[in-house]
């Protein structure tokens, strides 16, 4: 069958026949060194395939293992100190008595109230560049600026608080009559505040843009103005997306520790108020790791990086499985 | 116009208003962080800082030569390690989009990502600093585990955003898995890997935290990445909170360094993004 | 008589739990044009990117049955294989972005890592530009990305790009549905040339295209192979009612 050829084609066109002829053993010829390698390349492809595979479930492994690590190395301490550890008021490592309470509380006051701060200005700037100016070198600007807030390096917060903020906080506690220290919790959220705005303004910014402008054209059509519009067609489209920004700034603060750790005054007495020194999980593993030499007093510090492990993962899971549900 | 409408009209230019106020005085830290390490570290960059290594309180001329060496090495160890990485899982999870291994390793990068820096480097601390003793290279697998994730993310959502078409193409010229891969659709979306290798170099530069009790520190020019090393982010943290004041100037000089090195990296990144990418 | 060179026995397509390509069986002559037709969502393009191994790589794609290239089973064989020696065009004109022109069209000896003197790389480029009618029009900007040209350029460029690996049968899936009518007849005309040397199988959905340039065509409804015949006999007088009404236009 197949080597027959078609008789009405002999006839109609003997040239072409030959092209055909001739093609067919040239193609022969070269398909055969061309199998040869082929089977070479097979063998790359499952080889390749097989490392994709064994890389990816590496990082599987790698997430594991870190928590495995985190666990078993926080055993001494969960063995000597139970659960109480967490609610224990005083950590004094030279008379054994380990209490993490000051540093929850310290991460908790920094980290929500640098929230606080800097949750009306990231959301002005998510508004600004996703409603009101999305174009144009101004917001380009601004943009910019916003991403490079998110450059610095925190050890650099650190330092200029500590030279600058620092100075002015001790100022402003004069004022009020408060201990003029200048280093606490208040002044720690300050820092934080600026450091954590990109993370919910740009994430804003892009839900804002996301917003369908059929939506923000029916509302026009019935006669709203500008921050109506803002206020009962993108608000409340973006929350869910809103919200998951201002879970990952607060993830951010969470687990900040140069800047925190320089400015922070690094006391680990419970803080009395907002302008009182501290220490909080991360700043306080950043201080005393290194020096921990006591079994119980190391684990104790894992164990801190543990829950801070636990806490920033539980936040930052939730806000990303918004992202994902609000994207679709 | 009834007065009702006038109020309407202007609690929305007044909100417009507070919007670009509020905005606006964002820049304002920023620019005063910039000014402020600008002004006091311009005097103290000099040759002899650059060339010199840290010098005992009270002699004059130290320098910051052992840390950007030691910046340099373990910033290039972190790369070498986590970029191939990086990029063969982004480049699993961009071709295999519902696979159940995808599922998984796509969460630990999540987790991965979410993961404070002081966290990594308390993990990087027992893994190889409590069995070898503090090291260059225990700082530099913090950093790579810090890496991964946006190296890792950026691969994926470049292959993602690439057409099936292109894929196709290559498929039916008979090339297989590897070579459509390594040929056509890296080469074609290697503005956004390298934009991201890039992005978490810039990102890994300025960390501190994580090398604290790794890399340690030193005060000697060092290159022997199983010794204590100094680095840059690291040396402004120790001047930084130092009770003396040559230390501290140092510092700012220090800081400006560190500062344009994470400014030019970022500006690299853009550039990249930019020049390099693929007319689709 | 014809020599058969693709032949399909009891092929059978799936998208999950999805049936898609339903029992075809169909013989394919040597240096023939096939139309395909039938209207969206039948299945044409399902099985013809059946042909070479093509419908696999979609995630959840599974298929069933038998076809053969020479009498030699296609679905036993490594895809790698079955590609290199049929070649695929696509709907819309996909050249590699990164490539140059010249490049573009010796994509298939590049990328796969075959090595080529400079004089045969030359000659295959000039012979394959050449047989798509396009040396005339690009032989001063070989340089160029393959993206600079207009999307009939691009397309007779992927056909290029397919012809120069020297296959034995092309797989065209509505190669003319992103084109203009002008470039639409300039591809057409290219069939007629391209079967002195190659089979074609043309996915069409457009019922003037398939009577203009094929020798047989397959009606395919709802992933069925309704009837295949001559072309001349199957647009003038079908054998199934359903091929008719669609031809008269009665469903589409």
């Amino acid at each position: 069958m197949e080597t027959s050829l078609d008789n009405t084609v002999v006839t109609r066109s003997e040239p072409s026949l030959r092209v055909i002829t001739s093609n067919a053993t040239q193609k022969n010829v070269k398909t055969a060194g061309r199998e040869k390698r082929s089977h070479r390349q097979i063998r790359t492809e499952s080889v390749f395939r097989r490392s994709l595979v064994i890389v990816s479930l590496c990082m599987v492994v790698l997430v594991l293992g870190i928590l495995i690590t985190l666990i078993v190395q926080s055993v001494p301490s969960l063995k000597a100190l139970g659960v109480g550890y967490l609610w224990g008021k005083t950590w004094d490592p030279v008379r054994d008595i380990y209490g993490a309470l000051p540093f929850l509380l310290g991460t908790l006051l920094t980290s929500f109230l640098a929230l606080l701060i800097s949750v009306p200005f990231s959301f002005a700037v998510a508004i600004f560049l996703g409603e009101y100016y999305p174009k144009g070198w101004m917001p380009d600007l601004l943009k910019n600026a916003v991403e490079l807030i998110a450059a610095v390096p925190s050890v650099i917060y650190g330092f200029w608080g500590l030279a600058v903020m620092v100075p002015m906080v001790q100022k402003l506690e004069t004022v009020i009559h408060v201990p003029p220290v200048g280093y606490g919790i208040f002044t720690s959220s300050l820092i934080l505040a600026i450091m954590i705005i990109p993370y919910s303004a740009s994430l804003g910014r892009s839900m804002i843009q996301m917003v369908p402008s059929s939506l923000k054209e029916a509302a026009y059509s019935l006669g709203a103005t500008r921050w109506e519009v803002i206020r009962s067609v993108i608000i409340p489209y973006t929350r869910s997306g809103l919200f998951a920004g201002v879970l990952l700034s607060l993830g951010r603060a969470l687990g900040e520790t140069m800047a925190v750790t320089m400015v922070i005054g690094n006391t680990t007495s419970m803080p009395q108020n907002i302008f009182s020194t501290g220490n909080t999980m991360a700043s306080v593993i950043a201080n005393e790791l290194g020096e921990a030499d006591k079994h119980v007093y190391n684990a104790a510090l894992i164990e801190l990086g543990l829950v801070l492990f636990f806490v920033t993962v539980v936040i930052n899971i939730i806000g990303k499985k918004i992202i994902t549900k609000f994207s679709n | 116009m009834s007065t009702r409408i006038k109020y309407r009209i202007g609690k929305s230019t007044a909100f417009q208003a507070l919007t670009v106020v509020l905005s606006a005085s964002c820049v304002i830290p920023l620019l005063a962080i910039l000014f402020y390490i600008i002004k006091a570290g311009i005097t103290k960059i000099n040759w002899s800082f650059i060339t010199n290594v840290e010098k005992p309180v009270g002699e004059m001329g130290g320098g910051v030569a052992h840390a950007l060496l030691g910046s340099i090495i373990i910033i290039l160890m972190a790369a070498l390690i986590a970029v191939p990485i990086g990029i063969m899982v982004g480049i699993y999870l961009g071709e295999n989009k519902t696979s159940k291994l995808a599922y998984w390793s796509r969460l630990s990068v999540d987790i991965l990502q979410g993961v404070p820096s002081i966290v990594i480097g308390i993990v990087a601390y027992i893994w190889m600093v409590k069995p070898f003793g503090y090291s260059a290279i225990s700082g530099s697998i913090a950093l790579s585990i810090m890496m991964l994730p946006i190296v890792v993310r950026s691969t994926e959502e470049t292959l993602k955003l690439l057409p099936d078409s292109l894929r196709e193409a290559a498929y039916a010229l008979g090339m297989p898995f590897h070579r459509v891969i390594l040929k056509v659709i890296v080469p074609c979306g290697i503005s956004g890997i390298l934009s991201g290798v890039m992005l978490s170099v810039a990102r890994i530069a300025g960390e501190t935290a994580p090398l604290l009790f790794t890399a340690f520190g030193c005060q000697f020019l060092s290159a022997d990445i199983r010794k204590p090393m100094e680095t840059l982010p690291h040396v402004v943290f120790k001047y930084a909170i130092s009770p003396y004041n040559e230390w501290k100037e140092l510092a700012w000089g220090a800081s400006l360094i560190l500062l344009l090195w994470v400014l030019l990296l970022n500006i690299i990144t853009k550039v990249i993004t930019r020049k390099w990418k693929v007319q689709l | 008589m014809e020599s058969t060179i693709v032949k399909a026995v009891n092929y059978n397509s799936y998208f999950g739990d999805n049936h898609v390509v339903k029992n075809v069986s169909i013989d394919i002559p040597r240096n023939n044009v096939i139309a395909v037709m039938g209207p969206s969502g039948c299945g044409k393009t399902t099985f013809l990117r059946g042909i070479n191994r093509m419908h696999e790589l979609i995630p959840g794609a599974t298929a069933k049955g038998q076809i053969f290239l020479n009498g030699e089973d296609v679905m036993e064989m490594h895809p790698i294989f079955v590609r290199l020696k049929i070649g695929m065009v696509f709907q819309r004109p996909n050249p590699f972005p990164n490539l140059s022109i010249y490049d573009n069209v010796i994509a298939g000896y590049k990328l796969n890592g075959i090595k080529l003197p400079k004089a045969e790389r030359d000659r295959i480029v000039e012979h394959s530009l050449t047989r798509v009618a396009l040396w005339n029009e690009v032989k001063d900007s070989l340089t160029k990305k393959g993206t600079f040209l207009s999307g009939g350029q691009q397309q007779r460029l992927c056909i290029a790009r397919a012809v120069a690996m020297e296959p034995e049968v092309l797989l065209f899936d509505e190669p003319t549905s992103a084109l203009d009518p002008i470039s639409t007849s300039t591809v057409e005309e290219l069939f007629h040339e391209l079967k002195k040397n190659y089979t074609l199988i043309i996915v069409t959905h457009n019922m003037q295209q398939a009577a203009r340039v094929s020798d047989k065509t397959a009606f395919f409804y709802l992933g069925e192979l309704v009837e295949y015949d001559e072309t001349k006999q199957m647009f003038t007088n079908p054998r199934d009612t359903r091929t008719q009404n669609y031809i008269t236009g009665r469903f589409s």
